[in-house]
């Protein structure tokens, strides 16, 4: 075996005509030259190594970020009031009052989860996690939103059985409670399903932590799991690849996780910043120590000098430059004052987690990497992480787009009666993207911590933060690529105030966003054109309903072959409530409780749940938005969640009222008598478009009667469109649809949990 | 009472078993595998989690750790001992509870409220309880299929070791529906279900009543504080 021998700086000055495989590390050849022109010279292996993962789109957003700029600019005084960090560090942080603050992020591991799912997904958990505990927080829950391909391709259940027992495995051993998510299943994602894992920490005000290194003299460490030949390279090239059938595998890219150190390295660093033992924190993930190294030097005094021979080696073999990319999970790199680095490593050693010194905080504005005593790395570390290309890619109105819209639902005849009514109602809800997951969530922990108020099949999780007070925080994610395929300007609106509905369901006030940004590729200009129209209407959504975006991610190269998936931005809303007890389920459990529909309903037909799942349809235009109605009903609830005059509140999204109701119905098996003559009046709507139409800012809410006359002036108060739609019925074991049909409890139970099982296999106790 | 809770590295509900300790009136003392010191205290829990990453089997390596050497003496002299899933697993690999515990037969981790029946009441974990009362817990593992050798089965039936017995449905495969166990001395208790998920209204197990009011893990908590050390 032939020694490697390390490209030094030297020698890169020596040698400037010296072939370079940029190609191979995904750069193009304009940005190799605007390396060289950066540094003067050729760049070494290791600095090429460094360009080419944090100049990838999945670590620079090279291709976003002209669009992205929106979130920070269109922010009222309002958005900013509770905000402590906003976009740019590793997760954002809002202020929820008696002195806590929430982080939270959302984040995508699509293309491993595609190779490898079920390490693919472990590691999203785990890598997500890293990122709430670099701010200083105990990490208290996560979630994940998943897309998979079409339910009866064989491929799915290998890929769907992989990702859960990943996130099952990787997130029930951290001790994290899994609160909830949404899963799809549509041939689009077939081979490219989309893996987004939220997590979210809560931390007290002081406790606040950040990626930088300041202060010359300071030691950098890295500590955690050692450094390993896992995932070289599979940032830049995983995330910037799409996966061309037939060419070689690239199942070693994929990074493995070991739950069991993270949970170490968890507790570790809770009680590092407990004990001041840190100055800068940043977690390592895509680009490793690439990305650790100059990304806190960009933040800080601007320097760093490192010795990379310190870095402890699970394989002894690896190269500078495969160090410098390696991608093990579990490792964290500290600043940390030379003085307080006894206690520090007395701390590590306590959990039994290694630690090494790398090296230190200069003042030079340059970030030296030296290997077996040669410097191979002299770049100023903003180059490499703050300002790497940005593109202003081309865009352009997709060609089928305008025939897409015009292929209303509206040509499909209406049901006459209640056989043909009940059959599709059973047909939406027996269809995979509106049956019952329990053959996922059931893998999942909602226990662990004992903290839990909400939890999946609520609309919602919510945790409690203050064990005195009661203090609390919901949240929910959301996304219909459907409506987006259809219009992603309103695709992302429709995903923001479902999210955000979906919170104030639960009695919680939204106060942020956090976003998951999956689509097919910027190269490709009609991606490029939906990515822009879906930031735009993000952005645009935000400003309206007055929440900001804290942090997010975005996924960009989701296709296979040359179809791009629908775009797909999966919007994360984070609420706060004084006090959980006060939280309102997703369904009614008492007898005789009246419920009222809130919002009035439109015959919006066109990408709902009834198209597909009825008429296997797509087209037309998604529902509107109306922000101010959404902010008059989420007011509402909130208001009548304080006071206590709601029992349950269900939101309506996909699949309409009667998919609401069922919600309703089964979260405890208590039956109900429905009516639908005044909504067909008042809103002049047809018995489909009353039943099925995805009309927003509607929600449905149980009343004791003792409460009916104080909730009706609530109602009128607010100038809330109300009408009295149905009884509950604890006795009859029945959804009765007055006039057109009834279905027993326990077949709508049947129907909407048989499907799942049917393909995956059987649920315990199911 | 002075309760203490081990925390192992991967334990999980180690915090949530100091809650159920404090909810249930008692003191909880939170105790450090690495130590060989049980700070004094008058009953340990051994709680639920993955300790050591489960590396070699399930508790093996926990069962080894410095703490345990005085776990097993005093659990020896009479010292009330309760183990909740992953602690059950590491009593049954210190040899303090008969069996095994292998990987569910159905083979994914599985999360229910699970309905079990209170076999025993005559155990420092348990005497709260009524015989035969049927008591709804969370139940959260990957690992829980309880098996025996044929004669330690007919033993444990024999000498009414089974503190707990799955009902209605069996979540993993575990032998003759054991959900736990007892010593012969009635000091050291194992299940596993988390008895520490259902002691505080609101964020337990859905009841017919109300959501999240299932609190009937909170006996077991109860029991200890009147349980003289049984010697």
């Amino acid at each position: 075996m032939t020694e490697h021998i390390p490209d030094t700086v030297e020698n890169a000055a020596a040698t400037p005509e010296k072939d370079q495989p940029y190609h191979l590390l995904g750069l193009k050849p304009d940005e190799y030259q605007r390396i060289r022109d950066i540094l003067g010279r050729r760049p070494t292996s290791g600095e090429l190594a460094m360009y080419s993962v944090m100049w990838s789109e999945h670590c620079s957003y090279k291709s976003s970020k002209v669009h992205l700029r929106q979130f920070g600019q269109k922010v009222s005084p309002e958005m900013t009031k509770h905000l402590m960090v906003g976009m740019g560090e590793n997760a954002g942080v809002v202020d929820i009052g008696e002195g806590w603050a929430v982080t939270f992020k959302i984040e995508s591991h699509n293309h491993p989860s595609y190779i490898e799912p079920f390490q693919g997904a472990a590691t999203g958990v785990g890598g997500i996690v890293r990122d709430i505990i670099s701010m200083g927080a105990r990490p208290v829950a996560v979630m994940d939103a998943l897309r998979f391909g079409a339910i009866d391709h064989p491929d799915t259940n290998r890929v769907i059985n992989g990702v859960v027992s990943g996130i099952s495995f990787y997130g029930n051993c951290l001790g994290l409670p899994n609160i909830g998510g949404e899963t799809w299943f549509d041939p689009v994602y077939q081979a490219n399903p989309l893996v987004n894992a939220l997590a979210v920490g809560a931390l007290r005000h002081e406790d606040l932590h950040l990626a930088n290194a300041k202060g010359v003299g300071n030691l950098v460490v890295l500590f955690g799991a050692r450094t390993g030949g896992d995932g070289i390279g599979g940032a830049s090239i995983l995330a910037s690849d799409t996966f061309a059938e037939g060419g070689p595998t690239k199942r070693p890219a994929v990074q493995v996780g070991d739950p069991f150190a993270e949970k170490v390295l968890i507790e570790c660093c809770l009680e590092l910043f407990a004990g001041d033992c840190v100055e800068g924190i940043q977690d390592l993930g895509a680009a490793g120590i690439s990305c650790a190294t100059s990304e806190l030097a960009s933040n800080g005094d601007g320097g760093m000098f490192v010795t990379l021979d310190n870095v402890l080696l699970r394989d002894p073999t690896l190269t500078a430059e495969e160090i410098l990319m390696s991608e093990s999970q579990e490792r964290m790199m500290a600043i940390v004052r030379p003085e307080k680095l006894d206690a520090f490593l007395a701390v590590t050693t306590k959990w039994d987690v290694e630690a090494s010194v790398l090296g230190e905080v200069t003042d030079t504005g340059r970030l030296v990497i030296e290997w077996k005593g040669q410097t191979i790395v002299d770049v100023d570390p903003r180059t490499v992480a703050i300002d790497g290309p940005v593109y202003n890619r081309p865009m352009e109105y997709p060609a089928w787009l305008d025939a897409l819209q015009a292929d209303s639902p509206a040509k499909f005849d209406r049901a006459t009666g209640g056989d043909e009514l009940k059959k599709q109602f059973l047909a939406i809800l027996g269809s995979p993207n509106e049956a019952d997951t329990d053959w996922i969530t059931n893998q999942y922990d909602y226990y662990v911590m004992g903290n839990t108020a909400l939890h999946t099949p609520d609309g919602a999780g919510m945790i409690r933060i203050d064990e005195e007070s009661g203090l609390g925080v919901a949240l929910a994610t959301d996304a219909n690529g459907r409506y987006c395929q259809l219009d992603p300007y309103l695709g992302a609106q429709l995903a923001l105030v479902e999210a955000y509905r979906n919170v104030a369901s639960s009695g919680a006030t939204p106060m942020a966003v956090s976003d998951c940004l999956n689509f097919g590729s910027p190269e490709n200009p009609e991606v490029m054109w939906q990515f822009a129209r879906a930031v735009e209407g993000l952005a645009d959504g935000c400003l309206e309903l007055g929440i900001p975006v804290t942090g997010g991610n975005v996924s960009f190269y989701n296709q296979t072959g040359d179809v791009p998936i629908h775009p797909t931005p999966v919007v994360a809303v984070l609420g706060s409530i004084d006090n959980v007890a006060r939280r309102l389920p997703s369904g009614w459990q008492d007898d005789g409780e009246n419920l009222y529909l809130l919002g009035v309903t439109h015959d919006e037909l066109g990408g709902s749940a009834w198209a597909g799942a009825v008429h296997n349809h797509l087209g037309g235009l998604p529902p509107r938005v109306d922000f101010d109605s959404e902010k008059n009903v989420a007011g509402l609830l909130s208001a009548a969640a304080l006071e206590g005059l709601v029992t349950s509140a269900t939101d309506l999204g996909t699949g309409g009222f009667l998919r609401a109701v069922t919600d309703g119905v089964l979260r405890f098996g208590v039956g109900a008598r429905v009516w639908i003559d005044e909504i067909m009046d008042r809103d002049g709507v047809d018995s489909t478009a009353a039943l099925f139409s995805e009309t927003q800012a509607r929600v449905l809410v149980s009343v004791a009667r003792e409460d009916d006359v104080k909730f009706r002036g609530l109602c009128d108060g607010r100038n809330v469109p109300v009408l009295r739609v149905g009884v509950t019925d604890s006795t009859s074991g029945v959804l009765e649809v007055q006039g057109l049909f009834d279905i027993p409890v326990a077949e709508l139970a049947r129907v909407h949990r048989g499907t799942l099982p049917a393909h995956f296999g059987p649920v315990v106790g199911g | 009472m002075r309760v203490g809770v081990i925390t192992f590295p991967g334990s999980l509900d180690d915090r949530d078993a100091l809650r159920a300790v404090t909810l249930a009136g008692g003191e909880a003392v939170s105790l450090w595998h690495g130590d060989h010191d049980l700070g004094g205290v008058d009953a340990i829990v051994l709680p639920g989690g993955f300790s050591y990453g489960d590396y070699l089997r399930c508790g093996a390596i926990a069962a080894h750790s410095p703490i345990m050497s005085e776990v097993i003496d005093a659990a020896n002299k009479g010292m009330p001992v309760l183990g909740i899933c992953n602690g059950f697993q590491i009593l049954v690999e210190a040899h303090l509870l008969a069996g095994g515990l292998i990987r569910n037969d159905h083979g994914t981790f599985i999360r229910r409220d699970q309905k079990l029946r209170v076999e025993n009441v005559d155990t420092a974990w348990t005497n709260k309880y009524t015989l035969g009362q049927e008591i709804t817990i969370p139940l959260k593992n990957g690992e829980g299929g309880f098996i025996a050798d044929d004669e330690t089965l007919k033993q444990l039936e024999g000498d009414g070791l089974v503190a707990f017995r799955y009902l209605e449905v069996n979540p993993n495969g575990s032998l003759n529906d054991i959900a736990g166990l007892r010593n012969k001395r009635g000091n050291v208790v194992g299940l596993m279900p988390h008895p520490e998920h259902a002691v505080e209204p609101g964020f337990g197990p859905d009841t017919a009543d109300r959501m999240q009011s299932g609190v009937d893990g909170l006996a077991m908590f109860q029991s200890i504080l009147s349980a003289t050390v049984l010697s």
